[in-house]
């Protein structure tokens, strides 16, 4: 196909103009149906008219404008709706806390007394996704490697499939697999060897004996943001073109050396970018998380404390808060949500097109 | 000579880091496929030895009481779904006809695309937060209808980016075939393209119905479960992924069970959708298409 010869062809300056566009044509004059040729009175008749076809098109413009209508409306409920909570505390909201007159300690989020910060929540979001990333990203790439670089031909589509289906199981699936099996397995096995082990730095504190915490909401996350990660990584990769791998390869190099000078630092890019996505799933996950995490509004340092997400105690408290205040306080913490997230795609979606784009047709 | 042995020596490190990478890779996927072996097999092992003719046809029964079923939540799930798709559907199609039939190269489709992937990142729970603050509240009850809705809104950035993917792979000589006889345009984009493309067009929205069919987080707060039957629009209904999570986290053994038997169910679904998709993709979405 390449190879194949191109005859010339000679073009005179007349043919080089360039082609009318479509709405630069002159359309004939409206004809009475009585006098049209019999083709005309044809097209006509099958509704050929510049009304149902601009009609169409407005149409078609009007679906797709419906997704601009989405975001705007989500954005506009959302600033409504916390407007109370904005106006009450402010921007102290994210970075301060109330403080216990008697006993002194700092206390976040007390509906009762209609006590609301967001500290522990974002503190609780932040550690749950990094701790997830930190297990996530190393596997994910793994994978990716074997499966576009390493493996055998057969076992590629069963085994592409397979993290396929990670993506597909619903999250509340994950989070019953994860009540039943994982948090117990996690308490028996690897919360008190983690404890022996770490114990001295602090962060894995032998205080919680249910085995719900950060390390759980952590590892199901892990687990649930596998997929996204490894498949953006795969199609990254894959866009890198063959003659990259062939010159390293001509090189002398080792198919390692290959795949990270030829693959990997070529890819780097998007694969930065299918991290972040996967961050960006990580930060709003709710169902899984809401499950294993324990849920209480407090900071600790061990990990194996109990804590609690933006996305977990909107699933937990939203739909009983009684007084306006909790409710706004809580629709400030989906606002913020929704704005970090929204940053946080665009920015991994740009960087992965940046790497994707036109990259399949340029590889041969 | 002692050139010859360090290049000898730093050969043997390259192969060995070779070897060594490649067993990393192996592991992490080895890794990655346990745990979800692990989950079907619990899954069927779990879920196989609840499930009965009961599941099917009884409503929960109440605390205390061995038996029931989710008969109430399948329904449920089914009109929640059936809106969902009323509202998704149409839409995202719509929007992918645009995109890939007159928005192509425009600036328009680009920020169009560009939104729809964005919001496909967007937590399913912050849609329920704008849906109840939308219909909720002025409604002044929890409804299937506001959890219809929130679907729905999941439903149009996947199916629209999937329905655009497939439309441009027809080729455009068959437009240009239908244009030269004549057809008007918007003929010619329903009738020739969208149906050309109507196999991957169909998957692409079982795959955003797979999708929303196991979303919980937007429900808790629209549709809100509901432990006896209901069907009316106007009411909270019962959803499946909704009852499992309900039932997971409460301290009952029967319930646990009954949960069990719903993931089953649920994920038996969902496979089922994904699987079609995948076998209809891999054998070439169009027919005699270069």
């Amino acid at each position: 196909m390449v190879n194949a010869k191109v005859p010339e062809i000679h073009i005179s300056q007349a043919q080089l103009q360039p082609e009318p566009r479509a709405e630069d044509v002159q359309r004939p004059a409206e004809v009475d149906l009585a006098e049209a040729s019999p083709i005309r009175r044809f097209l006509l008749s099958r509704g050929n008219s510049a009304i149902a076809d601009q009609g169409f098109h407005a149409l078609m413009v009007l679906c797709a404008l419906s997704i601009f209508g989405i975001v705007v409306l989500i954005a506009y409920e959302l600033v409504m709706l916390s407007q109370l909570a904005w106006g009450t505390f402010g921007l102290d909201f994210f970075y301060k806390a109330f403080v216990d007159t008697y006993s002194n300690q700092p206390l976040y989020w007390d509906p009762v007394n209609s006590h609301f910060s967001a500290l522990p929540f974002i503190y609780g979001t932040l550690v749950s996704s990094f701790l997830a990333l930190l297990l996530a990203v190393p596997l994910a790439i793994g994978v990716a490697v074997f499966l576009t670089e390493m493996c055998p031909r057969v076992l590629r589509a069963p085994l592409a499939f397979t993290t396929e289906l990670l993506a597909a199981i619903p999250s509340v699936i994950y989070g019953l697999w994860a009540v039943f099996v994982l948090v117990p397995l996690l308490r028996e096995h690897l919360n008190p060897w983690l404890i022996k082990l770490l114990g001295w730095t602090g962060f894995f504190a032998d205080d919680n004996p249910t085995g719900l915490g950060f390390v759980a909401a952590g590892v199901i996350l892990a687990i649930m943001i596998l997929p996204i990660i490894s498949s953006l990584t795969r199609e990254v990769m894959t866009a890198v073109p063959h003659s990259q791998r062939e010159a390293v390869l001509a090189l002398g190099a080792t198919r390692w050396e290959m795949i990270r000078m030829g693959v990997l630092r070529n890819a780097r890019i998007g694969i930065v970018g299918a991290v972040i996505l996967g961050l960006g799933r990580a930060l709003g996950e709710t169902m899984a998380v809401t499950m294993v995490i324990g849920n209480s509004p407090e900071i600790h340092r061990s990990l194996l404390a109990n804590g609690s997400t933006m996305a977990s105690v909107i699933a937990n408290e939203y739909a009983e808060a009684t007084s306006n205040l909790h409710l706004s306080a809580l629709t400030e913490l989906g606002l913020a949500l929704f704005i970090v997230t929204i940053i946080v795609n665009a920015i991994a979606r740009l960087l992965v097109w940046a790497v994707t784009r036109g990259a399949p047709s340029a590889t041969h | 000579m002692q050139l010859n042995n360090e290049h000898k020596l730093q050969t043997r490190i390259r192969a060995l880091t070779d070897v060594a990478a490649t067993g990393l890779a192996v592991l992490s996927t080895v890794l990655v496929v346990a745990p979800l072996v692990a989950i079907f097999v619990y899954l069927v092992y779990r879920g196989a030895s609840s499930l009965n003719l009961d599941f099917f046809t009884q409503i929960p029964k109440p605390v205390g009481e061995s038996g029931g079923g989710m008969a109430n939540a399948i329904v449920g799930s089914g009109v929640l779904l059936g809106l969902a798709s009323l509202i998704g559907v149409p839409l995202g199609i719509g929007g992918g006809i645009y995109l890939a039939e007159f928005g192509r190269g425009t600036k328009l489709a680009n920020a169009v695309r560009f939104t729809a992937d964005v919001l496909n990142g967007v937590p399913s729970i912050v849609m329920g937060m704008a849906v109840l603050a939308m219909v909720v509240h002025p409604e002044g009850h929890f409804s299937a209808f506001s959890g219809g809705v929130a679907l729905g809104i999941m439903m149009i950035p996947t199916v629209c980016r999937t329905s655009e993917e497939m439309l441009l792979m027809v080729p455009n000589a068959v437009r240009e075939a239908a244009l030269a006889l004549g057809v008007p345009n918007w003929r010619s984009v329903l009738a020739i393209t969208v149906r050309t493309a109507s196999p991957g067009i169909i998957t692409g929205c079982m795959l955003a119905f797979a999708r929303v069919a196991g979303e919980t987080a937007p429900l808790i707060f629209t549709a809100f479960g509901n432990s006896n039957w209901s069907t009316s629009l106007n009411e909270p209904i019962a959803a499946l992924p909704l009852q499992i999570y309900v039932y997971a986290i409460s301290p009952y053994d029967d319930w646990h069970r009954l949960a069990w038997a719903g993931a089953l169910v649920l994920i038996v679904l969902i496979v089922l959708a994904v699987s079609l998709v995948r076998y209809v993709t891999s054998r070439g979405v169009l027919k005699g298409a270069s």
